[in-house]
């Protein structure tokens, strides 16, 4: 815990994190690494902690117990948000108002703009470099409402893009994707990899992607059940899960934190 | 006295920027409400404002402050609610809706004022702007808009994903915070010119309009202010002008040519959405067996009234459920 780490610290390191939701412990005890350059796919069926895990990495989530550090610093003392790209799962790509797809993306560089300062040539390559990325500059003009499931997603990654980030956390961003749009996906993290980029990746199919994976980490009921070579998502589940959660609430997956409906509802952790 | 007359009377005259700058600074903020699905929330705080007006009438103290106070703090009170609850966020804001005019009209009642008085803020009285409520207005007007465009970045950013927004480093709560505070002030803002239970429409209707003909959030916004000035300043000439003839307040009626323009604008986005769904270009998709048309009279080309749709290198003409594309002198089925 030293005040300076050093510049190769691994950009994720949980040690021994516990995550607790409205008081119940979901995630128990997980160690995991993530290295420099490297792609680390967390899989397991619905429930298993896979969400929880991404949103205790990336702050959404505080955690109860153990030490969650992005590149060597404790993440409460963490302020260098920028190096850390989040794609969030999808259906919030398109808001109440219209917005082009240049827009959404331009919004990544939000952790990079000073108040009340036009944007700048700097802001303006980068989104222009992620939309290349994901192979969307020539629809830049169009209404993300007019684009398929698959280019939402990618509009979504190029966001994260945007901001020029060291670690990229993407949580489900083949989740009702087809073929064509899960190969554009995987070109684009190729590219991102080849840069030297960190990708955490949680995913139920990993496809086209496969080749480009480094290690596989399974989750199940909330523990880390499997850390090693990588693993497709069938292989894990049949090898490490005996009663393998098919859709949703089917009979493997549960909810962790039941809601209890009042207007007033106060009992939930940091929001 | 004729129409022309009533510009040289200095109540005109203030109503009049009023109304304009109200036109400009309710759709401003209303944009982001809109796009965080809140559309609403401005009818809530407005129903608040109801109790600080009262409270200002029951102390003697202007009813302006009390209620920008007031509603400041049911718009804060109101966002930690969402924030906060679960899935029944808009019961808890219904319950502070009721409860704002309930207590309004009843704390009126002990001020021993009559409903009169009250009606002047629920539905704006023009010709009781005094010189000092101008200044005011412009003031909060001037704070509005430098936030709502100046920080368009951020706010976009924050409205449209606040958990990407978090992850990127901004402090959500405190922008969300600055919203609401900034919704309760335009509806203090604009009490005066359409009165408290309308003031939602100026924030919500104008960006409804803009939004049809608008295909990004920045012409949205530049469009709803646009058509907000439209709205307030012409419904306000219109209910000058009617009321030669009959009586015609001044807020009803900004609110309903607000509403004729969303009307007017509503089949033009129809049209433009199905049009644009029509020619977005078809994915290309490596070789798929075609076959040519039997025998095609019809000669496709630039005006032959068929929707052109890029495909590829070429285009394909549409009709009756065929995608026809030119290939030297006949026609492959698409």
């Amino acid at each position: 815990m030293s005040p300076h780490p050093s510049p190769d610290a691994a950009p994720v390191t949980l040690e021994q994190v516990s995550v607790a939701i409205g008081g119940r412990p979901i995630l128990r005890d997980v160690d995991l690494t993530v290295g420099t350059g490297e792609m680390v796919t967390l899989l397991g069926p619905n429930g298993s902690g896979k969400s929880t895990l991404v949103r205790a990495v990336t702050g959404l989530l505080p955690h109860t117990r153990g030490v969650v550090r992005l590149f060597g610093t404790p993440i409460e003392d963490f302020g260098d948000w920028s190096r850390l790209g989040f794609v969030p799962q999808r259906s919030t790509a398109t808001g109440g108002v219209p917005a082009t797809v240049r827009e959404v993306v331009a919004s990544g560089r939000v952790g990079r703009r000073r108040l009340l300062r036009p944007t700048s040539a700097a802001d303006r390559r980068a989104v222009e470099s992620a939309l290349e990325v994901v192979g969307l500059t020539d629809r830049s003009s169009y209404g993300v409402s007019q684009l398929s499931g698959g280019q939402q997603q990618r509009v979504l990654i190029a966001r994260a893009l945007a901001g020029e980030p060291d670690l990229l956390v993407l949580d489900e961003p083949t989740a009702g994707v087809d073929l064509p749009n899960q190969q554009a996906l995987a070109d684009a993290l190729g590219r991102l990899k080849r840069r030297g980029a960190t990708i955490l990746l949680v995913a139920h199919e990993i496809g086209p992607m496969m080749p480009l994976v480094d290690r596989s980490v399974v989750m199940r009921d909330g523990r880390v059940a499997y850390d090693g070579p990588p693993l497709t998502q069938e292989v894990a589940s049949h090898t490490h899960h005996d009663h393998d959660a098919g859709p949703d609430h089917g009979p493997g997956s549960h909810d962790h934190a039941p809601h209890v409906s009042s207007p007033f509802d106060w009992d939930r952790g940091t929001p | 006295m004729t129409f022309l007359d009533l510009f040289s009377l200095g109540f005109m005259q203030r109503a009049l920027i009023a109304a304009l700058l109200t036109g400009l600074a309710a759709p401003a903020i209303g944009t982001f409400l809109v796009q965080r699905r809140l559309a609403l929330l401005g009818d809530g705080i407005g129903h608040v404002a109801v109790t600080g007006v009262a409270l200002g009438l029951l102390t003697g103290t202007s009813p302006t402050w009390t209620a920008v106070l007031v509603a400041v703090l049911g718009a804060v009170l109101m966002e930690l609610i969402r924030e906060r609850g679960h899935t029944n966020g808009d019961v808890a804001l219904a319950l502070l809706f009721y409860g704002g005019l309930a207590g309004g009209v009843l704390i009126t009642g002990i001020a021993g004022e009559g409903a009169a008085t009250l009606q002047a803020y629920l539905f704006g009285s023009l010709n009781a702007i005094t010189a000092a409520d101008v200044w005011f207005t412009a003031a909060l007007t001037a704070v509005v808009l430098v936030v709502a465009v100046g920080l368009s970045p951020q706010l976009f950013a924050v409205a449209s994903d606040q958990d990407f927004a978090r992850v990127a480093g901004l402090r959500v709560r405190a922008w969300n915070l600055l919203i609401a505070v900034l919704a309760a002030v335009s509806i203090t803002v604009a009490m005066r010119t359409v009165g408290l239970l309308l003031v939602s429409a100026l924030m919500v209707v104008p960006v409804a309009t803009s939004q049809q003909l608008a295909r990004s959030f920045r012409v949205t916004l530049l469009g709803a202010m646009a058509v907000g000035c439209l709205a307030s300043v012409g419904g306000l000439l219109l209910s000058a002008w009617l009321s030669f003839s009959v009586s015609v307040a001044p807020g009803p009626t900004i609110v309903l040519l607000a509403l004729a323009m969303f009307t007017a604008t509503w089949p033009i986005g129809v049209w433009l959405r199905r049009r644009s769904r029509l020619l977005a270009p078809f994915p290309e998709v490596a070789v798929t067996p075609h076959r040519s048309t039997d025998r095609h009279p019809h000669e496709h080309g630039d005006d032959c009234g068929h929707p052109a749709v890029p495909h590829g290198d070429h285009v394909d003409y549409v009709h009756d459920g065929h995608r026809h594309a030119p290939h030297g002198e006949h026609y492959d089925e698409h």
